[in-house]
């Protein structure tokens, strides 16, 4: 390779924890600065390097008109942008201002809230520029990040698995939590990455690696009904890390439209 | 970056999320100093309300990606202590061992990448890898320590999946906690030598008379209970806490910045106000290795918080091993409660400083108000008078502009802010004077 590829890592709207996922990542740490240049990671290091970079690494949504405009210089000094985290693709958990009156939760906080230059929405990264590759997750799977990073720097795709949590559920042989205790589980459209953590903590998933590609919610929906969760118990459900993600979304405001629907 | 009169520092790096730095100086003096928070709000109290309660862990450990166990911590004592649920020794336990886990990530991380460069002019731990490469080699194997003791109690390192009201979701499995004890075992002995190694660093002189303020337990290194203790004014239950910390906006800055009352002064929260609060519950081998390494009684050098974290991943390994030699999973992993109309509050101590939490919960189990008061925010106004002391003397001496903004940051450095917790940060307004 004639030079190291060239990646920032930048923040937006989020709690670090994705971008801190890569300084986790201690048994790779120094063997992945062999490979890819950090020239901007304000976390990790007091060198910052301007543009262009190779790899723009985005953490964090679009919450201010400041970050509507920094995101787009960004995508214009980058050959490539990833977005990382539930936050960067599909707005956050501070999406759900979606649903609440922004201006008064302001007020609710702030006593200044002239001071407050918040936008009404938190929105994805892609929904203002052209996003490379969207790693999902709330945090996202460090290995994960460091499959995508390595795959970009040698020239090739990524090879991240897109299947839901339900199937890792069945090969690492935990038992089905909605079926042998009645709990209500996201796994069967949700993304995998996770390891299908929570059913073997004995709780259903609550979606935080965001829909599976095709995901099916409505019988979903359906069989939790059956089981008898009421619609103010799933609503929540739907409505956290991912909660503006179109399926999660579609399906709450489902829920709501037929708060009684047993179909 | 200067301009006659104006200094910036336009983006702290090596901390946990967004800030500035801005000093301004009139006739060589200095007029001001701000540390500007431009992380954006995300508003966390108010999406809680009408939430189901047992969302509250989970939803609060996102404020902050470095300290999820702390928001899961805060918010489940709060809440349990709303229910009148009183946990079992067991539940205890475990939480504290995985309290254990947080500290040792966090702190391994602030000490080795974060912080340590600064003592040797280096830009980051990446770079003091090749001055120093067993040492951040070794920071980085404790740092891993943390987090895999928290991944086997909560299934990943990163907001973890176990904590719940009323204790957890289950009991980890044993055989992978107790495969973490030759692990530890290491790992107390090269904290001691990271902590020996931190009393070797050149420290700037700067002392402040602090009010520290920390959680304070008469039998225990306080992490997720007891009254809260100042080393000014008397110890209070945590149920006073809103009586006497209140947070307020200043008219130069805009930003919440939490003060005591009565006199609405700063005071110091973190690692340093631990140690020297509860230094004599410390464990013995931290205790011990404190009076070796020659750390002052009421240490007020807030450049050797770095010491005070590195005697408490010490302190939490000797901790964590004690613990998981003498697993104890009988009893329940989780109480049963009943939904009631009440309020709760709670304060742990978080790797950077005592965290405040406090719900009104109504009668069908669900969130009516939550307030929640992270450390950093705590800490702006001390971190700005610290600043002011540091500046006002530099400015004697015939210090460049560029060193008096690097030394500037290095001292925001020292305390570990986490800007992230970005619950009450506001958006700074900045007028050029």
């Amino acid at each position: 390779m004639a030079r190291k590829p060239r990646v920032a890592v930048m923040k937006f709207a989020s709690c670090d924890g994705c971008q801190l996922s890569l300084l986790d990542a201690e048994d790779e740490l120094l063997a992945v600065c062999d490979r890819l240049d950090f020239v901007y990671f304000a976390e990790a290091s007091s060198v910052l390097q301007p543009g262009p970079y190779d790899i723009a690494v985005v953490e964090g949504s679009i919450t201010t008109v400041e970050d509507e405009q920094r995101i787009r210089e960004l995508r214009a000094c980058s050959t490539r942008l990833v977005t990382i985290g539930a936050c960067a693709t599909a707005g956050g958990i501070q999406a759900l201002r979606a649903w609440g009156d922004s201006q008064e939760w302001i007020r609710t906080i702030y006593p200044r809230p002239e001071y407050i230059h918040a936008l009404a929405t938190s929105t994805p990264i892609a929904a203002h520029v052209l996003v490379d590759y969207e790693l999902h997750g709330c945090p996202i799977n460090a290995h994960q990040l460091i499959e995508v990073l390595i795959a970009f720097a040698s020239g090739r795709s990524p090879n991240i698995p897109a299947h839901s949590v339900c199937l890792d559920c069945k090969r690492r042989g935990t038992v089905c939590v909605m079926v042998a205790r009645g709990q209500a589980c996201l796994g069967p459209i949700t993304r995998t990455g996770c390891g299908a953590l929570c059913p073997t903590y004995n709780r259903g998933c609550y979606g935080c690696f965001g829909p599976v590609d095709g995901g099916n919610a409505p019988p979903l929906l359906a069989e939790f009904r059956r089981q008898g969760h009421a619609a103010e118990q799933l609503v929540p459900l739907l409505r956290n890390f991912n909660a503006t993600a179109p399926l999660f979304r579609e399906a709450g405001e489902s829920l709501l439209d037929n708060p009684t629907d047993d179909r | 970056m200067t301009d006659g009169e104006t200094i910036n520092v336009p983006i702290l790096t090596r901390v946990e999320g967004e800030g500035a730095l801005t000093i301004r100086l009139k006739d060589g003096q200095l007029d001001d100093v701000q540390l500007r928070i431009y992380e954006p709000p995300r508003m966390f109290e108010t999406l809680l309300r009408g939430r189901p309660l047992e969302d509250a862990p989970d939803i609060t450990a996102r404020i902050c990606g470095i300290c999820p166990v702390a928001y899961q911590m805060s918010s489940v004592h709060a809440l349990e202590q709303a229910l009148g649920v009183a946990i079992t020794p067991q539940i205890r336990r475990l939480r504290r061992l995985l309290y254990c886990g947080e500290w040792i990530e966090s702190h391994a991380l602030h000490v080795h990448l974060l912080h340590t460069p600064d003592f040797f002019g280096e830009s980051s731990g990446i770079e003091l890898a090749r001055r120093f490469p067993d040492e951040v080699r070794r920071g980085l194997r404790l740092k891993k320590h943390g987090n895999d003791l928290v991944a086997a109690i909560g299934g990943r390192a990163i907001h973890p999946v176990n904590v719940a009201v009323g204790g957890f979701h289950r009991w980890p499995p044993r055989e992978e906690l107790r495969k973490l004890i030759h692990d530890f075992e290491w790992g107390l002995q090269a904290a001691m030598e990271a902590a020996r190694w931190t009393a070797s660093f050149p420290y700037p002189q700067l002392e402040n008379d602090y009010e520290f303020v920390a959680v304070s337990h008469p039998d225990e290194y306080a992490m997720n209970e007891g009254d809260i203790a100042s080393s000014k004014l008397s110890t209070i239950p945590v149920d006073q806490y809103p009586m006497v910390f209140v947070e307020h906006q200043v008219p130069h800055s805009t930003a919440l910045q939490a003060v005591r009352l009565p006199a609405r002064s700063n005071y110091l929260l973190g690692p340093l106000s631990r140690v020297n609060l509860n230094r004599n519950r410390l464990r013995p081998e931290a205790r011990q290795l404190a009076d070796e390494i020659g750390f002052p009684a009421m240490c007020s050098n807030p450049y050797r918080g770095i010491q005070a974290r590195c005697l408490e991943v010490v302190h939490a390994y000797g901790e964590a091993l004690e613990i998981l030699r003498e697993l104890d999973f009988s009893g329940p992993h989780r109480l049963p409660y009943q939904a009631r109309a009440a309020v709760g509050r709670a304060a742990t101590e978080a790797p950077r400083g005592l965290l405040f939490h406090e719900y009104e919960i109504d009668a069908a189990g669900k969130i009516v108000q939550a307030r929640i008061v992270p450390p950093t925010s705590q800490n702006q106004g001390q971190i700005e008078c610290d600043l002011r002391k540091q500046l006002t003397w530099q400015l004697t001496t015939a210090t460049t502009r560029e060193a008096l903004a690097r030394q500037a940051e290095q001292l925001v450095r020292s305390y570990d802010p986490c800007i992230s917790c970005a619950t009450h940060f506001l958006k700074i307004q900045w007028k050029n004077s």
